[in-house]
């Protein structure tokens, strides 16, 4: 199967429904994440799924998240 | 920076080599102008950036300053290489008794300048010297004390030119080679430089390209003498779409740097390479062992996954490409698992089997224990540090003489 361009091959971001529609937490995520992933709207936290596999991995938005409501998963882990 | 012929005439010219009286113009009616003013048969040149200018038509004879109108507006139209002239110079037709040829080119085993002269010129000099290497001189110059005229002297004297012609040409070839020194060139040609039939000598044609780093240093006669803009690129060829569309990629992402090349490339193995040289050590490697690379290219600061895509889309769109080799030298900034992640991203995305796409992939690194676990995941072959460069080469050159 070929496709123009390819969204989360390698990398996805699970965030728990309670942090993802916090304003606030949207806002510092926004402003850790070096490559964009994260979109801070008024309902709360929109995941920019074009951007991302260019997780660089930096665990910044795991540790600005409350502890354990957000994962960044390695799906060639898998 | 290449130079087109009227401007290398000027630059001959300025170092006190003799021309004839050549003019350039852009219109039909100055090219008239020019032929009245010079009086008799004329020669008209396209001035173009590319080679094969007689055989394409863009030079051409003729015996009045009308016929020399007609001529340079023909000249005007043409296209040649996919390029167009930016004007025509008009030469008078001499009268050659002898043709010989001088150059000096850079040696870069030497790193010194090094003369060369021949007796037998107007043809390529690379034929002469593999036909007649004994009608070639050569002759190094020191990068700092002056260059006297006896050195240029031994270089002719060597080709078993003597008598007046000897006295005639040495100055010019000693002053082709200051010129070369003074103006930051590494190709200095003239050829032919002819002898005409009253026994003067003359340039007729002259090849000259500059340093790119020194054109800095040389504005006074790249804008002042000659009027060229500052910033002004000139390319020896169209660039193709996979050029244009690299070029276009790394613009639009400030992270990382790609380049590619395919202008001279035919190949089937596709290049993915780069770090601290590793290009053209990598691109002679792949040959070296009997490979045929489609382009060359550089990636390298760190690109984005989708730069690291981008390129290795291209590459892999290319005609005739088969498989990629990715490979580059020691990494430090640039890491492992985003280019990783960019050229299998790009196999996927053109439906390809990553596995069976990328021949090999030797990156070691910042992030290789990352980059290989993603590798693994896609059954793409990868080799560490202990494999060189030049094995990394031919193990995908064996691949894909293997697979085809």
């Amino acid at each position: 199967m070929s496709a123009e361009t390819m969204d989360s091959v390698f990398i996805d971001v699970e965030l728990d429904e309670s942090a993802a529609s916090d304003p606030e937490l949207a806002k510092k995520l926004e402003e850790v994440c070096p490559v964009g992933i994260f979109k801070a709207t008024e309902s709360g936290t929109e995941i920019v799924a074009g951007q991302l596999d260019e997780c660089v991995l930096c665990n910044l938005c795991v540790d600005a998240a409350p502890e354990g409501s957000l994962r960044i998963v390695k799906k060639y882990e898998s | 920076m290449i130079f087109y012929e009227y401007e290398a005439r000027r630059i001959v010219e300025l170092a006190g080599i003799p021309v004839t009286k050549y003019g350039f113009c852009q219109t039909p009616e100055e090219a008239r102008k020019i032929a009245e003013e010079i009086g008799g048969p004329t020669v008209i040149k396209s001035q173009v950036l590319t080679g094969g200018r007689m055989k394409a038509g863009g030079v051409k004879f003729a015996d009045t300053p009308e016929e020399a109108a007609e001529l340079a507006a023909e000249i005007l139209e043409l296209e040649i290489n996919g390029l167009m002239p930016v004007g025509v110079l008009v030469d008078p037709k001499a009268e050659v008794k002898q043709e010989y040829y001088a150059s000096v080119v850079w040696d870069g085993n030497a790193k010194k300048p090094l003369m060369l002269f021949s007796d037998m010129g107007g043809i390529d000099i690379e034929q002469v010297a593999e036909e007649h290497p004994d009608h070639v001189g050569r002759g190094h110059v020191s990068n700092l004390m002056p260059v006297g005229d006896y050195e240029a002297k031994q270089v002719i004297a060597a080709t078993g030119v003597t008598g007046s012609q000897l006295t005639r040409a040495t100055p010019i070839l000693a002053k082709l080679a200051r010129l070369f020194r003074e103006n930051d060139m590494i190709l200095a040609e003239i050829n032919p430089l002819a002898e005409l039939t009253d026994g003067s000598f003359v340039a007729l044609d002259a090849h000259l390209e500059l340093e790119a780093e020194a054109e800095g240093r040389q504005k006074k006669l790249l804008q002042q003498e000659l009027g060229i803009p500052a910033g002004e690129i000139r390319d020896h060829y169209v660039p193709s779409e996979f050029e244009k569309n690299v070029k276009h990629l790394d613009a639009a992402d400030h992270r990382g740097v790609i380049q590619g090349k395919d202008h001279g490339f035919e190949g089937n193995l596709g290049l993915v390479i780069g770090a601290g040289g590793g290009s053209l050590t990598l691109t002679d490697a792949v040959r070296s062992q009997g490979g045929k690379p489609a382009n060359y290219s550089e990636i390298g600061g760190n690109p984005s996954v989708a730069k690291a895509c981008g390129l290795a889309k291209e590459v892999l769109k290319k005609d005739g490409v088969e498989k990629i080799a990715v490979m580059m030298s020691i990494v430090s900034n640039t890491r492992v698992d985003i280019v990783a992640r960019g050229v299998i991203k790009a196999c996927l995305e053109l439906g390809k089997d990553p596995g069976e796409t990328i021949a090999i992939f030797r990156i070691p690194g910042a992030w290789e224990d990352e980059g290989n676990k993603i590798l693994d995941h896609y059954g793409v072959e990868y080799c560490d540090r202990t494999v060189s460069l030049w094995e990394a080469a031919g193990r995908a050159v064996a691949k894909i003489q293997g697979a085809s």
